[in-house]
């Protein structure tokens, strides 16, 4: 389009801003009738917002003891030694002993590595996010209380048979029981 | 005894010393004690009125705004949020009252009460209904205008007394701005008053009827032109976006009240949405018939008596008040439409496009007036046309807001499976 000038231009320019206005105005009004795309995260939602993340999120490590053989390969990995793992030999029946596997969620900064090096699946990201802790102490997960037999190395078993984020829920509720002195 | 069929307060003080005191008011030696209860009365009605209307407008401009952004916006406090300006209002008193050591503490303290003095002057010739108006003052549209600039003096000693450049800039620009879209204003009222004969707010709403055509807005093309430019140049003067320059909070922090916090910035802000008010009804009292009854002349109303006369008063008040709400939803949906105007632009806007466009309504309404009878065939016909035209546009609006619906529509559930109709009646 030509730019118009003197006289021409002068009309022109109101014009527009008249009918600018008015397109303006007949979009923002038709947006007055759609559907607002907030999420009302925590209480006014369908369904718990755990459920409506995507695949592969990375959210706080949860850990199998079931299928964990306590090879410590994600101990050794995890770049700021988040994960502690304490592993006891009977030295009379050769039995392998996990007796304690913390992970610190406080220092973790979810990279992953873990789970890239578990061959047997037994370390994950859960979907869960929401750990709150009045204390730094109550972010370290204990995964087991007792020491318990390590799993034995099955090849053929599928990477992930259960859904994710039961265990560490668990864990969360009991930090959170704990701040409230019950 | 007599009824009373008075315009204002003056006349209401009057009907109470002549028929309840039975006394004469030119005689009786406390009629200034009647008249300064009448005064206190129409205050605190006014005042009461300015801050209900005010704080609920806070939360109905931040509902649009969510509603345009595709947000929600405020819904928490009380039943969707409507106690969302109580909070608001709570939180600044209870905020401690800052003043900044270099500033001119006097004028500090006195901005506030300047602009808030500025704003609420001009309820006294503002009517709300038939006969329900603070003071019909012969010289209305002239105090409204006078008054309407303490507001400038209120905001130009905020910007100085806080000793801060943005607040400096934010107050000579308020000064520039609103000094400027003065004259666009008084000449767009001036196309109002030599169609009316009369400073009077009210003979200026007499002067229209209630039936759409009768409006001013609807007299010739002239006045059809001159409403929308005043709309402009009072969004200007109301410093509303896309005119906010004084507070321009991309470039002057907040503008004249950058320094300001707890209870003097909420007058601040108080100003500006009892403005919204003021500015509706300023609109709606020229150009769009004000509180006529469409179908009940402004003598019938004088005529009744009793309950009936109670009932046109509130018909009459609801429907100013819904002419004035519709005018205050387009101001804020403008608000939330159009990108903000450089400093350079808003100067042209005012001086090149604004002020030329209401001298040539001026000339225009003049011409009308002496040429075409009023009541005549001709002048019918001019109405029925702008009547038509302005309907012509209103339905336009409709459908082109009908028409950017569906063309999202279809594209819609590619992005969640719900549908896209969600009007504003639904709460969420």
């Amino acid at each position: 389009m030509r730019e118009k000038s003197g006289i021409a231009a002068y009309f022109d320019n109101a014009w527009k801003a008249a009918y600018s206005t008015f397109e303006g105005l007949a979009v923002t009004f038709s947006w007055m009738f759609r559907r607002p795309i907030t999420i009302q995260y925590p209480d006014k939602i369908d369904k718990p917002t755990q459920e409506t993340l995507p695949d592969g999120y990375r959210g706080i490590l949860e850990v199998d003891l079931d299928r964990c053989t306590g090879c410590m390969l994600c101990s050794k990995t995890c770049p700021i030694d988040c994960i502690r793992v304490k592993i006891e030999k009977n030295e009379e029946t050769k039995e392998r002993f996990i007796t304690s596997f913390d992970i610190d969620i406080g220092k973790c900064m979810y990279c992953g590595l873990c789970t890239e090096n578990c061959k047997f699946g037994a370390i994950h990201h859960s979907k869960e996010f929401e750990a709150t802790a009045c204390k730094r102490s109550d972010l370290v997960i204990h995964f087991t209380d007792q020491p318990r037999p390590v799993a034995k190395p099955k090849k053929d078993r599928e990477p992930v048979d259960k859904p994710l984020g039961q265990v560490v829920r668990k864990k969360l509720k009991v930090c959170f029981e704990d701040k409230e002195g019950k | 005894m007599d009824r009373w069929d008075g315009g204002d307060m003056k006349e209401l003080a009057e009907w109470v010393i002549r028929d309840l005191f039975s006394k004469n008011p030119d005689t009786w030696q406390y009629t200034w004690a009647i008249y300064l209860a009448g005064m206190a009365l129409a205050a605190v009605i006014c005042l009461g009125f300015v801050a209900v209307f005010a704080g609920p407008v806070t939360w109905v401009e931040r509902r649009t705004a969510g509603r345009i952004m595709s947000r929600i916006g405020p819904n928490r406090v009380g039943p969707q949020g409507v106690l969302q300006w109580l909070a608001d209002g709570i939180k600044n008193l209870l905020k401690e009252d800052l003043i900044p050591d270099d500033a001119d503490k006097p004028l500090f303290r006195l901005a506030p009460y300047l602009v808030f003095s500025g704003m609420f002057g001009t309820f006294v010739v503002l009517p709300f209904g038939a006969n329900l108006i603070a003071a019909d003052l012969d010289i209305g549209v002239l105090y409204l205008m006078a008054v309407t600039t303490l507001v400038v003096v209120g905001l130009l000693t905020a910007g100085w007394a806080s000793n801060s450049k943005w607040a400096l800039y934010g107050g000579i620009r308020s000064a520039a701005q609103l000094v400027s879209y003065e004259v666009p204003i008084a000449f767009a009222l001036l196309v109002v008053v030599i169609s009316t004969g009369s400073l009077s707010t009210q003979a200026i709403i007499k002067a229209q009827g209630g039936w759409p055509w009768q409006w001013f807005v609807a007299k010739n093309p002239f006045t059809f032109i001159a409403f929308f430019l005043l709309l402009t140049s009072a969004m200007a003067e109301g410093n509303r976006i896309p005119f906010d320059l004084p507070e321009a909070e991309s470039e002057l922090v907040a503008g004249y009240n950058t320094e300001y916090s707890g209870m003097r910035f909420l007058f601040f802000l108080f100003e500006e949405w009892a403005n919204l008010w003021i500015m509706g009804a300023i609109t709606t009292l020229c150009f769009l018939g004000g509180w006529q009854i469409p179908g009940v002349s402004p003598e019938k109303i004088s005529a009744s008596s009793g309950w009936t006369f109670v009932g046109w008063q509130l018909l009459s008040f609801a429907i100013f008040a819904a002419k004035v709400s519709w005018i205050v939803f387009i101001v804020i949906q403008a608000r939330w439409t159009l990108p903000r105007l450089r400093v350079d632009q808003l100067m042209s806007t005012c001086w090149k496009y604004l002020v030329p466009m209401t001298l040539v309504c001026i000339a225009g309404v003049l011409f009308m007036d002496l040429y075409i009878v009023q009541g005549g065939i001709t002048d019918k016909i001019i109405r029925w046309i702008m009547t038509l035209l302005g309907a012509a546009v209103i339905v336009l609006f409709f459908l082109r807001a009908r028409y950017n619906y569906k063309m999202d529509k279809d594209k819609y559930p590619g992005l969640r499976n719900e549908k896209m109709w969600y009007p504003p009646y639904r709460m969420p």
